[in-house]
């Protein structure tokens, strides 16, 4: 059995887990421990994960540092971001310890905290244990269980009451290590009634190891609260990343999420949306450039638990090569959930005949008076567009990756950051060239 | 200029073209007429390079080289343009970026550097004025909304943007009501000199009032079964095909 090497490692290394992290998390380990060891990773034979391998990523020799031994990094020196000067707030992750000496140079608003986990814990433990392993549900999830059980640090945004941050964070998350590693990292979005936050999260592989990332971003967004979370992952081809993010909203709020993965190794996004006051308004959005042998598997699961809410998701992917995506889209409209407006798309060029699309949508409704939709295309560039590109004398290559970057960009008009777009659109555009290498820019890679 | 010897081109296994010979100088404006599929639009396609049609015999000499060894860009490139009886939406490619990419991919052909930033714009305005086009238009995706007369006043303003030796167009006045034919025709005809020409694929004689060829063929079943000056014209206005067709 996989798990069992986790397990006999947990057993041995509680005191020490423990002792580098805080009380707070320290508390779930026990029901954590419980459910890993019943019902252990997910496996082929579930059908939600059908078409991706969790077991065989943890099968391997990987470290785990629970002692927090500091990895020696200067992230200003080791790295530059794909999406500079976005923001004044700049705040890193190193693999998944929150990384105190980021200089900022602007203060954030009053109350609001941006930080580290541990810190959050100590200092605001009401909101703390209201929402930190409240929102992410392990009970049938063995990833979440799996991450709740090593979890030692992670990152936090909160934000109370009535109060916007208005320009965008960005939280740069750097993998590093000698050895092939287990990361296991948390996010923690907090937004008060009435408040509003933007984040953009990026992932980066530094070191040309083997790593095993687990990622548990838990969101709550009250009352009219607007929260927008974006990720962009670049990392190298030998990472796995198996990332789960949950979100709460109450009565009125609005939230947007896209996951952009322009460079990657092995990935599974999950999604679970769950809308629970009336009018409230949940945006997913994702987008997959995949070669090689890259694998993609996005799953979202959008939960209408009263009436009068929206949705609407848009995921598409372009594969070539040998690249593999996965897209599943469940809609769950609850009994009760009467004018709910629940919409789906995944559209998918695949370019190649030995690249692979799965795609399979899932709408459970027990509402009688709702507007759900679902479309799904898995196909290729449309050859009338590539000719009339062609009589106007446009190179057939560039034509192509015209066309190419065309496709994505209604996800891209998804985020509500116009300079993130732009900048996307130029990634997006570098990456179909190949002139994204790897990782991008980071000094190792160059 | 355009040198078209015995053209075959089939489309699904099924001969539309059956041995076509037309010549066309630079100056000249040619109309070729015909009855629904006689052929016309397939004429049109081969000749901008369409993968949809094979030549299956015959020569287009193009400036003196052979049009049929080379890919549809190449075409567009040493000046042949196509104005689309059917214009494709490209949703999520701004014409802005759209245009900027079919004009420097003109110069460099020409080993010319690319367009500046101030001279493209105002390239951009200069057409769009031309067309009377609205400055809405030119900001949106390819023919993305478009009505199917601003699709084919955004083809003659793609036109006037490249500014060809060669063009074509297909059925350009379908699907335009009389102010905007005017227009078209009126920057159809600015855009004519000395140096370039034109064919016009039209069923109607309607377009032959704004712009007047100085020859007409008559195609039918795959062939050119007559030529004439424009007069031809007018005389298939008031007798149609039928006496052509069946003498």
């Amino acid at each position: 059995m996989i798990e069992q090497q986790y397990i006999d490692l947990f057993k041995q290394y509680r005191g020490e887990l423990d002792a580098n992290s805080v009380e707070g998390l320290n508390r779930h380990r026990d029901a954590a421990f419980e459910i890993f060891t019943e019902i252990g990773f997910p496996s082929l034979k579930q059908e939600e994960y059908k078409h991706s391998n969790i077991k065989r990523c943890f099968d391997a020799d990987l470290g785990l540092n629970l002692r927090n031994i500091p990895v020696p990094v200067n992230p200003y020196d080791a790295f530059k971001c794909d999406v500079p000067n976005l923001s004044t707030y700049t705040y890193f992750l190193i693999n998944d310890r929150y990384y105190d000496k980021a200089e900022q140079t602007e203060n954030l608003p009053s109350g609001v905290f941006v930080g580290s986990l541990q810190q959050f814990a100590k200092e605001y433990p009401i909101q703390f244990d209201a929402h930190y392993a409240q929102i992410a549900d392990m009970s049938d999830n063995g990833i979440v269980a799996y991450n709740t059980l090593f979890a030692q640090d992670g990152f936090v945004v909160y934000v109370p009451k009535n109060v916007e941050v208005e320009k965008p964070l960005q939280l740069i998350n750097i993998l590093r290590g000698g050895v092939d590693l287990n990361v296991n990292r948390r996010i923690l979005i907090i937004a008060e009634e009435n408040a509003r936050v933007k984040l953009l999260v990026c992932d980066h592989a530094v070191d040309d190891v083997h790593f095993v990332v687990t990622q548990i971003v838990e969101i709550s967004a009250g009352a009219s609260a607007q929260v927008d979370f974006y990720e962009l992952e670049e990392n190298s081809e030998k990472v796995t990343r198996l990332n789960n993010v949950f979100s709460e909203q109450k009565e009125n709020s609005n939230v947007v999420t896209s996951g952009i993965t322009l460079h990657n190794g092995y990935t599974r996004n999950n999604y679970r949306f769950r809308l629970l006051g009336e009018h409230a308004e949940a945006h997913a959005g994702g987008l997959a450039i995949c070669d090689k042998t890259q694998h993609i598997d996005n799953f979202a699961f959008l939960d209408h638990a009263v009436p009068n809410c929206t949705s609407n998701e848009l995921f598409k992917n372009v594969l070539k090569d040998k690249a593999t995506g996965v897209f599943c889209g469940k809609i769950l409209v609850e009994k009760d959930a009467q004018k709910t407006q629940a919409y789906q798309t995944n559209r998918n060029l695949v370019s190649s005949d030995t690249a692979q699309m799965f795609s399979k949508p899932q709408l459970e409704i027990y509402a009688d008076d709702v507007k759900c939709s679902h479309g799904l295309t898995t196909g290729q560039l449309d050859e009338d567009a590539l000719f009339y590109m062609r009589a106007r004398g446009i190179d057939k290559e560039e034509a192509r990756l015209l066309l190419m970057v065309a496709f994505t960009r209604d996800v891209v008009d998804m985020v509500r950051i116009p300079v993130l777009q732009e900048r996307l659109i130029t990634l997006i555009d570098k990456r179909f060239r190949g002139e994204l290498m790897r990782c991008g820019n980071c000094e190792v890679c160059k | 200029m355009l040198k078209i010897k015995n053209l075959h081109a089939v489309v699904e296994e099924q001969e539309i073209l059956k041995g076509i010979d037309l010549e066309v100088k630079a100056g000249e404006v040619h109309a070729v007429m015909g009855p629904n599929g006689s052929g016309k639009s397939t004429l049109a396609s081969v000749l901008a390079g369409n993968p949809k049609f094979e030549v299956t015999r015959g020569s287009i000499l193009f400036k003196g080289k052979e049009l049929l060894e080379m890919e549809p860009e190449d075409r567009a490139r040493e000046g042949l343009f196509l104005s689309f009886q059917y214009p494709v939406e490209i949703p999520g490619v701004s014409m802005v970026n759209f245009m900027r990419a079919a004009v420097n991919e003109q110069r460099k052909y020409r080993n010319e550097e690319p367009i500046s930033a101030t001279d493209f714009l105002k390239l951009m305005r200069d057409k769009r004025e031309l067309l009377g086009m609205d400055s809405q238009l030119v900001s949106r995706s390819v023919n993305e909304g478009f009505s199917g007369g601003e699709k084919k006043k955004n083809e003659i303003f793609q036109m006037a943007m490249i500014n060809p030796l060669l063009s074509i167009l297909d059925e350009t006045d379908s699907g335009l009501d009389i102010d905007a034919l005017r227009v078209v025709a009126a920057g159809v005809n600015k855009l004519q000199t000395k140096e370039n020409a034109t064919i016009l694929i039209t069923h109607y004689q309607r377009l032959l009032e704004y712009i007047k060829p100085d020859f007409v063929h008559v195609l039918y079943a795959g062939k050119i079964i007559k030529s004439g000056g424009p007069e031809l014209a007018l005389e298939l206005e008031k007798k149609g095909y039928d006496w052509l067709i069946r003498p």
